[in-house]
Formats: C-alpha cells, structure tokens, sequence
C-alpha cells in the first residue's frame, strides 16, 4: 500500500528536532491559576462559583445550556480571587475565573472508574465525555461530544485519529504517540463505540518512524484498528485532507466529514476520553509544546488548564533577548499575541517563540498571477481571486468563489512570492460572508 | 454601377430601421420625470454616496419623489440646493458647509505603540487584532482607510503617519469620517473661528499621559482657564462649545500637553510651540 497522500499543500521547513526527543514533564502546579469561561466553539459558560469561594480540582465551575457547548472545571485546589475579563489567546479578553492555589492540590471527590467500556452505553459514554468538558485539542476546540453525536440519517463507519501533527515546530502529539499509546487506543475504542462505527484508523506522518513503530505495537491484535502512515507534508492534519488521504472520501463544499461517514479526532482528544472514561478524570490538564529558537529550555510539558504562558515560559527558562514574535499554536495556523499575560486554554497545543530572521517584516507586492496559490490550496481554491474581491468590496463574488470553504490552512501566504497576505483577507472575507449568512 | 447597389441596400435598411425606430420611440416611450434630469444636471456628479443614496441619478429620483432633501446633496452646497429647489419650484433650504477634521494630535512619534502590527493595511481590521495596535484605545491608526475613502482627493496622509485634510477640496461629504473606525474624524461647520481640543481619548489621564504626549488627560485645567465656560467634560475629555469660544485662547495656554489649537491654525501650523514648550523657552 502506497502511502496517504492529497493534492496541494506545501514543505514548510519542519524544526521539530527541538522538541522530539524530550519526555512530556509535568509542569510544578503554578500558583495562580486563570480559567476562561470560553474555551472552546459554542456558547460560553455561566461561572457556577463567588470571590471567596474554595474549589478542589476538577471540580467543575461553569456550566452552559447550550448542546455545542463544554464545561470548565477548576484545574488547582484553592481560593477563587477574581472572576472577570481577562486576557485571552484569541485577542479579546473574556471572562475568567482566578484561582489562588493552596498548595494542596486535593480532588473534588474520590476519583471513581465510571465502569468499564462494555459495561456503559453510547448514550452513558457521550454524557461522560460532555462532564469531563473534552473538547478538540488539536487546536480548533471544538466540544467532543458534539461530534461524538451525529444525526440518525448519517451513520458512521470510520473513526480517524488525528496522530499527523502537520504544524511544523509541535510534537506534544508526537510524544503522546509514543509515551501513551494505549490511552489512545482506548480512546479510540470508545469512539468506535459511541458511534457503531466498524473500523478505526489512527494517521501519522511518516517523519515520526518512531510513533507509526509504537502505535503499531498498540494496535496489533485489533481487528479492526490500523495505523496509516501519511505523506508528510502541511496541511496533512487539516480533517478534510486527512479523510482524502486516508479513505480517498472528499468531504462536500460546506459539509462535515460526518456527511461522508467519517469522525475525526485529535490523539490527544483521544488520551483525554480514555482519562474520562478509565477514570473519572474531567480535562484539567494538557500536553504544551514551548518551543522555538527565542525559548531557552524548549519542552514538551503536561500543564495545567489556566497556566499563565508567562509562568510556563519562566519555567523554560523564559524568553531570549533577541525573541521577536511569541505565538500560541504552531506557526502556520497559531496566532501571533501581543502579551504573554494570558492562560494556557484547551486548544493551546504549542507556544511558540520566534526569533530573526525567522519574522519578517515586508510589504506585499501586485499580484503577478504565477498561480503558487492555486497549486497550494488543498481545498481547490483560487485564493488570489477571493482576496481580489474582498479587497475591492465584492464580497458576493468572493463568495461565488467559495471563501467560505477556506481552512484557513496559510499554504497560501506562505508559498506567494509578492507575499500577499492571502489567507488573511480570506479569512475577513469569510467571517463577513458567514455574518451575512447568519443575518439572513 | 456596382456601388449603387451598395448604397441603396444599406440606404434602404437605415431607412426601414430609422422608421421603426421612429415607431418605436412613439408608441414604446418610457414616461420619465423632466425634473429628474433638471436635478441631476444640478448634482456635482462625484457618484460619492455620501447623501445615502447609490449614486447622484437615484439621489435625484429620490428628491423629485420628495423622499430626499433638496439640500441633500453635501458636496453641491448651496449652489446644488438652489438649483434643485429652483428646478422643484421650491424654497431653497440652507445649507451649512461642512469640513472634515481629525481629532487625533498621536502621531508616530507622539503615541507610544502596543506592539508591531504586521497585518493588513486598513485601520478596520487592525482594530480587530487585540484591539488595534496603539497604546491608545481611540487613537489614529494612521493605516489610511480615510484618505481611501475620499472621492475627492481631500485627505492625504502626512509624513508623520496622521492624515492631513485639505480644506478646499473638502466637500464635507463625510465618507471618510464614516470609513474611520475610531470616529477620530468629526464634520464640523467650515470656518475658522473657535478653538478645538484634538483628541479623542476618552480613557483616564494616566492611561492617556502613557499612552501619547498630547492627548487631553482630562486635567480640566482648560475648563478652569476659560471665562465663557465654553468647554465640559465628556467622559474624560475636554469639549469646547464653538458657539460660545471667542478664541481668546487661554485654554491654550493652560494645556499642558498642547491639545488645544484654534482652528484658524492649518496643517503643519498646529505644530506650533504649546504651553510646554513655551514654558521651558522662558524659563
């Protein structure tokens, strides 16, 4: 069998050497601690504790109605000290509870197994994984359990774990791959489980010989588990390439991968559904990977939800002198933060310093119709056109071109030689396209 | 002989279609309003949108249907408006002449930056990343988005990153007051008379004296100076009452970061000494 491929895409130079070969460590428990009531895609969070008010962790302090939505539960035992604005990764500060830490770090209850896989149903499961608030931790945030649940009319036959880890820099899933690939292979189980789907498939990109090795070993001796090796090359985590290359299924124009069948979750969605499931354990903590030439100490780190990046980077040593830009996520999709004065949410997988002459200031240049973009884009679009049409106000052209479709994947900034920034008018014109639609 | 034919085939079929369409511009004419034309042929024809319609001809439709002002048009002026009323049979209105003026003194080198934006050159969308770049919240962007929006070449951007508005070729249309998306542009009446303070912080002194040396710090001591209590407080910044300021210019001389500059003062004028700096001459 030939190895996984889609067309498009780009070889972004990869410096993942940096942090592959160090274990994920447990960060000390940090002595403040600022949890965000939005974490995640979907209606925020009610605080459900006061000022003065003691929390054990885990236990849980907000709490939405809303179906696409998860809870957030305190990730350190303590006083809470402040609930309020606060900055956030996503640049506008949103409300968040501030926890002192006593130092204890005593759970809320006993941590009790639910049951064991067999013993629970698809309905008992979904509940668990909604409790524990899991969401999408490869980075888009997205609630668990929503995606856990599709509707009666589209069955689903394949789950695929997320192992590809496309953006360059990270390896927090990489380690996970190879420190916990049981967890992953029980996490995976579940979702078999919950969905009835009959097989499961876990993609890594062949630059990890190591984890596609290991999560082999994992998964001999289940029938229907196997593990793909994937083309490396970026966006090849992206869920819509991932399914093309490993089930040759194209997911339609506006639709979901559950329209052809398919769930698609990140492995350390994955460890962490195999943690709710085992062990009662809601989402307190998360795999970080600091890294880039600006941080002294790069690491992989198991940090708790609500760690302040400012504490995270001290523990690494802090930041070099000669750091330029500081990201949260990878380079290509992560976003650029102007403070590192915020908390390490769900979605955080990376924090990333930058340094010369890796940023760039420049001006871009006309457009000289070379059509980089147009082999780049792995979704098919023509990006130089849509940012034409933003930019000179034709927003329903830009929609006729299917704006709305981007991945916002950056393959097309990237590879531009006038350095236009494409995927940045994309995405304004896409979040006007989608505000008119809701309007609508 | 040959080209006889010519002539007379091709005579003959502009023949048949001159008749029909002599026919056709009797018995299938559209009934159009003669005073729509008289209006438009008043309008300045800049398509500027700026009186809320799509262009001058539906601004025209609109004013004979009776749905717009006659002085409506803000580019026109008074001459637009007379000659549209003049056309209507109608009263002309008055019209105050308007001029764009912006209310920010923070240039590159007076307003501190929060960070390095690198993102897309229009001052909207650098307000959305972390709410714009700039120590101050309500501080010009200087990305252009104004001097853009001008269908009259009026705005131009300044060498030290704010933009310079050119008064006589402001029609004071207001498109670039509406494109800012900080509202640092304000239209006011043309003229010369009064004083302005230029500034559009509305955050507290301190936030204001660390973000920019000459934005207003809301230390009132303009309100204190002036003895026709023209200027109040409006959520911490100090706004002066044109109709009641007779520039006697005491503000001026009180404020310390020089905000406050009579309007008589144009372009590169309003970097004239301040009360500081007159101060530390003397002394």
């Amino acid at each position: 069998m030939g190895i996984a491929n889609f067309k498009g895409g780009i070889h972004p130079d990869y410096r993942k050497e940096l942090t592959a070969s160090l274990a994920i460590n447990s960060l000390p428990i940090p002595g403040r601690v600022v949890i965000p009531l939005q974490q995640h895609i979907g209606a925020p969070c009610e605080v459900l504790v006061q000022v003065g008010d003691t929390v054990k962790v885990g236990q849980k302090i907000g709490e939405s109605k809303g179906f696409v939505s998860a809870p957030v539960h305190a990730s350190i035992s303590g006083k809470v000290t402040a609930i309020g604005p606060y900055n956030h990764p996503l640049g506008r500060p949103v409300e968040a509870v501030t926890i002192e830490s006593d130092g204890i770090d005593s759970w809320a209850g006993d941590l009790k197994p639910p049951g064991d896989l067999d013993s629970l149903s698809a309905d008992e499961l979904r509940a668990l994984i909604r409790e524990a608030g899991i969401v999408g931790l490869g980075g888009a945030t997205f609630p668990a359990h929503v995606k856990l649940a599709p509707p009666a009319d589209k069955p689903i036959d394949l789950v695929i774990i997320n192992g590809a880890e496309c953006e360059p820099y990270l390896t927090a899933d990489h380690r996970l791959m190879l420190e916990k690939p049981e967890e992953i292979v029980f996490g995976l189980k579940v979702m078999m489980k919950i969905l009835g789907a009959s097989s499961g498939v876990i993609g890594i990109e062949d630059n990890k010989p190591d984890a596609l090795r290991v999560m082999r070993q994992a998964v001999e001796g289940e029938a229907n588990i196997r593990v793909a090796a994937l083309h490396t090359k970026y966006p090849q985590g992206a869920e819509k390439m991932l399914i093309y290359a490993i089930a040759r299924r194209k997911v339609p124009s506006g639709g979901l991968p559950m329209d052809v069948g398919v769930v698609n979750h990140n492995v350390g969605t994955a460890v962490a559904i195999a943690g709710a499931v085992k062990e009662g354990k809601p989402l307190i903590e998360r795999v970080v990977t600091v890294t880039g030439e600006g941080v002294a100490r790069p690491a992989n780190l198991l940090i708790r939800i609500g760690t302040l990046v400012s504490d995270v980077l001290k523990a690494c040593g802090g930041l070099k002198e000669e750091t330029r830009k500081l990201i949260i996520g990878g380079p290509m999709m992560g976003l650029a933060q102007i403070t590192d004065d915020i908390p390490v949410i769900k979605g955080t997988s990376g924090i990333l310093a930058l340094t010369d002459p890796d940023v760039d200031l420049f001006e871009s240049r006309p457009c000289i119709k070379c059509g980089k973009c147009v082999a780049a884009c792995p979704i098919n679009l023509v990006p130089t056109f849509i940012a034409q049409a933003y930019e000179h106000g034709m927003l329903e052209r830009a929609e006729k071109l299917h704006a709305a479709d981007c991945i916002e994947c950056g393959c097309c900034a990237y590879i531009c030689p006038s350095r236009i920034p494409l995927t940045q008018l994309i995405r304004l014109a896409k979040a006007e396209i989608l505000e008119k639609r809701r309007k609508k | 002989m040959q080209i006889l034919y010519a002539v007379a085939a091709l005579g003959g079929v502009a023949l048949v279609f001159g008749a029909l369409l002599g026919v056709v511009a009797r018995f299938f004419t559209v009934e159009s309003d003669s005073r729509v034309e008289a209006v438009r042929e008043a309008l300045p024809g800049a398509n500027c949108g700026a009186c809320g319609y799509a262009g001058c001809n539906n601004f025209a439709e609109a004013v004979v249907e009776g749905k717009a002002p006659t002085n409506g048009c803000i580019p026109g002026g008074s001459g637009a408006a007379a000659a549209i009323a003049a056309a209507l049979g109608q009263e002309a209105a008055a019209t105050v002449p308007m001029v764009a003026t912006v209310f920010c003194l923070g240039d590159k080198n007076k307003a501190r930056d929060l960070f390095v934006y690198d993102g897309i050159k229009d001052c909207a969308v650098a307000e959305k990343y972390g709410g714009g770049f700039k120590a101050c919240a309500d501080g010009c962007l200087g990305l252009g988005s104004c001097v853009r929006a001008c269908p009259f070449d009026a705005i131009a951007m300044g060498r030290n990153g704010l933009p310079v508005v050119d008064e006589k070729q402001c029609t004071g249309c207001g498109l670039c007051a509406r494109a800012c998306p900080r509202g640092i542009i304000k239209m006011l009446p043309q003229g010369d008379q009064g004083h302005l303070v230029l500034c559009n912080s509305h955050a507290r002194g301190k936030a204001v004296t660390q973000a920019c040396e000459v934005g207003c710090m809301a230390c009132r001591a303009c309100v204190k100076a002036c003895p026709r209590e023209a200027i109040a407080m409006e959520n911490n910044l100090a706004v002066i009452d044109l109709a009641k300021c007779d520039d006697c210019g005491k503000c001026v001389l009180k404020c310390r970061p020089g905000t406050i500059h009579p309007r008589r003062e144009k372009g590169a004028a309003k970097n004239a000494p301040t009360a500081k700096a007159a101060a530390s001459a003397s002394a």
